[in-house]
C-alpha cells in the first residue's frame, strides 16, 4: 500500500495542526459550508449513506442508516452523542484524532448534527484522555469565536452547540446506551433495547451516538464524493454485505519493535501490519498470537496472521469481528494463560453488575484463571469456561450489553485455538489435579 | 473497593445528622451552575459537578453530596448512587498527583505489573494508597490509551512513556518533583 495518501491523519504532522488556522488553511471547514449552502439533511444522510461508510466504534453499523432510523418531522430536541469513551485495550485512535485535528472531528460532528438535525451535541470524553479534553475545549472555543458554532451558521439558519461532557474512568461508558445514561448523570447502567437511541435515546429523545473517528470521516466523504471513498477498501459481496470502504487507523502494540497507530485502507492482513508497519516481532522473536481488533474480539493464531483485517475477516476465523481494528501482538514466549487471566481480570472489573451471568460469568473466570495461574488448576476448570464463555452475552441472549460478548471471546478462542497448552500447564503446575479451596457450588447452578 | 465502600456507607448513615460546615464554596457552586444551560436536565450537571468537587478537594467528601443533591434537585441517594458507581470518586483526599500505571493487556506484555510493582515499593504504598507525605498518590490503570508508549503511566496530566522496572526509583522522584510543581 505504497501509494496510500493518508486521509484521517493528512494533518497530523503538521506543526500545530490543532489550531483553526492550521486546519482551514488545509481546506477545513470546506465541507460543513457546502452541507449547509447547498444541501438538505437529507441529500447528507444519503450521501453517506451511499458511501457504506460503517461505525468506526466496534460494531461496524452503516452510519448513513443509522442516521436515517432518527423519526421524521420529530419536534425535537434532537441528540448526537459522540463516542469518545475510547476504552477498549489496546486502542488509542481516537486518541490521536482529538489531540492532534480536532477541528476534523467538529467538522464531522457538525454535518452530523445537521443530517440528523441535531441542534446540541455532546462529546463523552474519557476521563483518562486530558490532552484531548483540552485540545477539543480550545477547538471548540475557536469556533464559537470564528461564528463556526452557536446560531445560523454561514447564514444557513442551523444552530449548533457543542460541549465536552467529561467520563470518570469507566469501560462501560462506552457502551452506547450505558454512555447515555452516563450523560444523564445516572450510574452506566446500559439499557435494554429496543427502544434504541434513535427512538428514545439522551432525555428520552431521538440520539444518534457515532464513534469519533466514523465522523471523521464524513468530512471527506463530502468533499471528495461516495465512489472515491469507495476506492479504498474491501468491495461488498453482495446486497446484504456493506462492504469495509474508506481509510482505517490501525492500532499495533505488544511484542512489536514500533508499537503505533498507522492508517491504511480497510483489509490489511494482521500480518502486513506486525510485519511492515509494526516492525516485525520484537527481539528477534516469533509471533504466537495476535488480538485482531481490541481485547473484546478474540485471538489470532500465527497461523491465522494473514486474516485481513476487514469488517467481516476476524469473523471468519472463529474470532468476534473487527471491533476497533487494534492489533496487540504476542511473542512465542507469552503464557495464554497470562493473556486469559489479564483479560478476565479486565472484564470482571469492568462489568456494570447488572446482568446475572455477566457479572457472575466475569467474576468467576478472573477467580479461575488467578488460581490456574497459582498452580492450583484442574482440568475441569476449562470445563466451567467454556461453559461460562457459552452462557454469557446478548448472541445466547442472556445479557443487555456486548461487553459480555467481550468477555466471552478471549475464552472461546483462546480454549478452541490453544487448548493442549491450556492442559499442558494445569497438568504441569498440579499434576495431581489437587485443590485446596473448592470452587463454590453456586457457579455450577449459573453455568447449568 | 469493598472496604471503601462500607466505609463510605458507616459515613453515609451519619449524613443527615451532619451540621459541619459547608463544604461547596461560592466559588465551586459558581463553576456547577455554570453548567447548567448545557443540558435540560439538572441531574446530568451530576458528573461535571462531581468532577468540579474533585479538582478543589482532590476527593469528595460526604458532606458535599447533600449539598450538591440540593443545587441539582435530587435526593442525596441519587448522587451518591452515581458517585458510588464510579470507583473514580474517593472519600479520602488523593495525593497532588494522582498516578494510574496501566495493567492492561499491551502495557502488561511489556512489562507493565512489573512497573506498578517497583513503584509501588519505591512509594512504599499499595496501589489505591496515598504516600504518607500526601504527595502521591498510587493507582492502576486499565488501557489509558497509551499502549503506543507500553508500558505507561498516566500522573494527572502527565504522561509517563516506555516504563520499565530498572528507572522505576527515577520515576518515583519524579513523581514526588512533580507533587512539588517541578521537574515539569
Ligand atoms: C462494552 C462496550 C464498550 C464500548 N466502548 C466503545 C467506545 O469506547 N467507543 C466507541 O466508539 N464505541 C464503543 N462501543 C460501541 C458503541 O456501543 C457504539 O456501537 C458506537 O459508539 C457507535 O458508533 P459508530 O456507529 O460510529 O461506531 C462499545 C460497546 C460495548 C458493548
Ligand atoms: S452485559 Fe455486563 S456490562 Fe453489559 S449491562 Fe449486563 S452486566 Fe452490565
Ligand atoms: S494497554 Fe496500557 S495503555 Fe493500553
Amino acid at each position: 500500500m505504497a501509494d496510500f495518501e493518508p486521509v484521517l491523519t493528512a494533518n497530523i504532522h503538521k506543526p500545530d495542526s490543532h489550531t483553526l488556522a492550521v486546519y482551514q488553511a488545509g481546506g477545513g471547514y470546506q465541507a460543513i459550508r457546502k452541507v449547509l449552502k447547498t444541501m438538505s439533511p437529507n441529500d447528507t444522510v444519503e450521501l453517506v449513506k451511499s458511501s457504506n461508510l460503517r461505525g468506526r466504534g466496534g460494531a461496524g453499523f452503516p452510519c448513513g442508516l443509522k442516521w436515517s432510523f432518527l423519526p421524521k418531522d420529530h419536534p425535537g430536541p434532537v441528540y448526537m452523542c459522540v463516542n469518545a469513551d475510547e476504552s477498549e485495550p489496546a486502542t488509542f485512535n481516537n486518541r490521536i484524532l482529538m489531540e492532534l485535528d480536532p477541528h476534523q472531528v467538529l467538522e464531522g460532528i457538525m454535518i452530523g448534527c445537521f443530517a440528523t438535525r441535531a441542534q446540541t451535541a455532546y462529546i463523552y470524553v474519557r476521563y483518562e484522555y486530558p490532552t484531548a479534553y483540552r485540545r477539543l475545549q480550545q477547538a471548540i472555543d475557536e469556533c464559537y469565536a470564528a461564528g463556526l458554532l452557536g446560531k445560523d451558521l454561514h447564514g444557513s439558519g442551523f444552530n449548533l452547540d457543542i460541549y465536552l461532557h467529561r467520563g470518570a474512568a469507566a469501560y462501560i461508558c462506552g457502551e452506547e446506551t450505558g454512555l447515555i445514561e452516563s450523560l444523564e448523570g445516572k450510574r452506566a447502567w446500559p439499557r435494554i433495547k429496543p427502544p434504541f437511541p434513535a427512538i428514545e435515546g439522551a432525555f428520552r429523545k431521538p440520539t444518534v451516538v457515532n464513534n469519533i473517528e466514523t465522523l471523521a470521516n464524513v468530512p471527506h466523504i463530502v468533499n471528495r464524493g461516495p465512489d472515491w471513498f469507495k476506492t479504498m477498501g474491501v468491495p461488498s459481496t453482495g446486497p446484504r454485505d456493506p462492504g469495509s470502504y474508506g481509510p482505517k487507523l490501525y492500532c499495533i502494540s505488544g511484542h512489536v519493535n514500533t508499537p503505533r497507530c498507522v492508517e491504511l485502507p480497510l483489509g490489511v492482513t494482521c500480518r502486513e501490519l506486525i510485519e511492515v508497519h509494526g516492525g516485525g516481532v520484537w527481539k528477534g522473536r516469533k509471533g504466537k498470537a495476535a488480538i485482531p481488533g481490541g481485547l473484546s474480539m478474540g485471538l489470532l493464531t500465527e497461523k491465522e496472521f494473514d486474516t485481513p483485517l476487514d469488517f467481516a475477516g476476524p469473523g471468519k476465523v472463529g474470532c468476534l469481528g473487527l471491533g476497533t481494528a487494534a492489533v496487540t501482538v504476542m511473542d512465542e514466549t507469552v503464557s495464554m494463560v497470562d493473556y486469559l487471566y489479564n483479560a478476565c481480570r479486565f472484564f470482571a472489573h469492568e462489568s456494570c453488575g447488572q446482568c446475572t451471568p455477566c457479572r457472575e460469568g466475569t467474576s468467576w473466570s478472573e477467580r479461575l484463571l488467578s488460581r490456574i495461574r497459582q498452580g492450583k488448576g484442574r482440568l475441569k476448570d476449562l470445563e466451567i469456561l467454556q461453559s461460562i464463555s457459552t452462557s454469557i452475552g446478548i448472541m445466547p441472549g442472556t445479557t443487555i450489553c456486548g461487553l459480555a460478548d467481550g468477555a466471552a471471546w478471549p475464552l472461546k478462542n483462546a480454549l478452541a485455538k490453544f487448548r493442549p497448552e491450556l492442559e499442558e500447564y494445569i497438568r504441569r503446575t498440579n499434576p495431581t489435579g489437587y485443590q485446596q479451596e473448592e470452587p463454590a457450588l453456586a457457579l455450577v447452578e449459573l453455568t447449568h | 473497593m469493598v472496604p471503601a465502600l462500607v466505609a463510605r456507607l458507616l459515613q453515609v448513615s451519619s449524613m443527615s445528622a451532619t451540621t459541619a460546615q459547608p463544604v461547596l464554596t461560592p466559588a465551586m457552586r459558581a463553576e456547577i451552575e455554570a453548567y447548567f444551560p448545557r443540558y435540560p436536565t439538572r441531574q446530568a450537571v451530576t458528573l461535571p459537578a462531581l468532577h468540579i468537587i474533585n479538582e478543589h478537594l482532590r476527593h469528595v467528601p460526604q458532606q458535599a453530596i447533600p449539598e450538591l443533591a440540593e443545587m441539582l434537585g435530587l435526593s442525596p441517594a441519587q448522587v451518591y448512587d452515581t458517585l458510588s458507581f464510579y470507583g473514580f470518586f474517593k472519600s479520602e483526599p488523593c495525593g497532588k498527583v494522582r498516578a494510574w500505571v496501566c495493567r492492561s493487556i499491551s502495557c502488561s506484555l511489556r512489562g507493565g505489573e512489573e512497573v506498578l510493582e517497583a513503584l509501588s515499593q519505591k512509594l512504599g504504598v499499595a496501589p489505591g494508597h496515598t504516600t504518607a507525605d500526601g504527595k502521591v498518590t498510587l493507582e492502576f490503570g486499565e488501557c489509558l490509551g497509551l499502549c503506543d508508549f507500553a508500558p505507561a503511566m498516566l500522573a494527572n496530566e502527565r504522561v509517563y512513556k516506555n516504563l520499565d522496572v530498572e528507572t522505576a526509583g527515577e520515576v518515583a522522584n519524579q513523581l514526588k518533583l512533580q507533587a512539588d510543581g517541578k521537574g515539569g
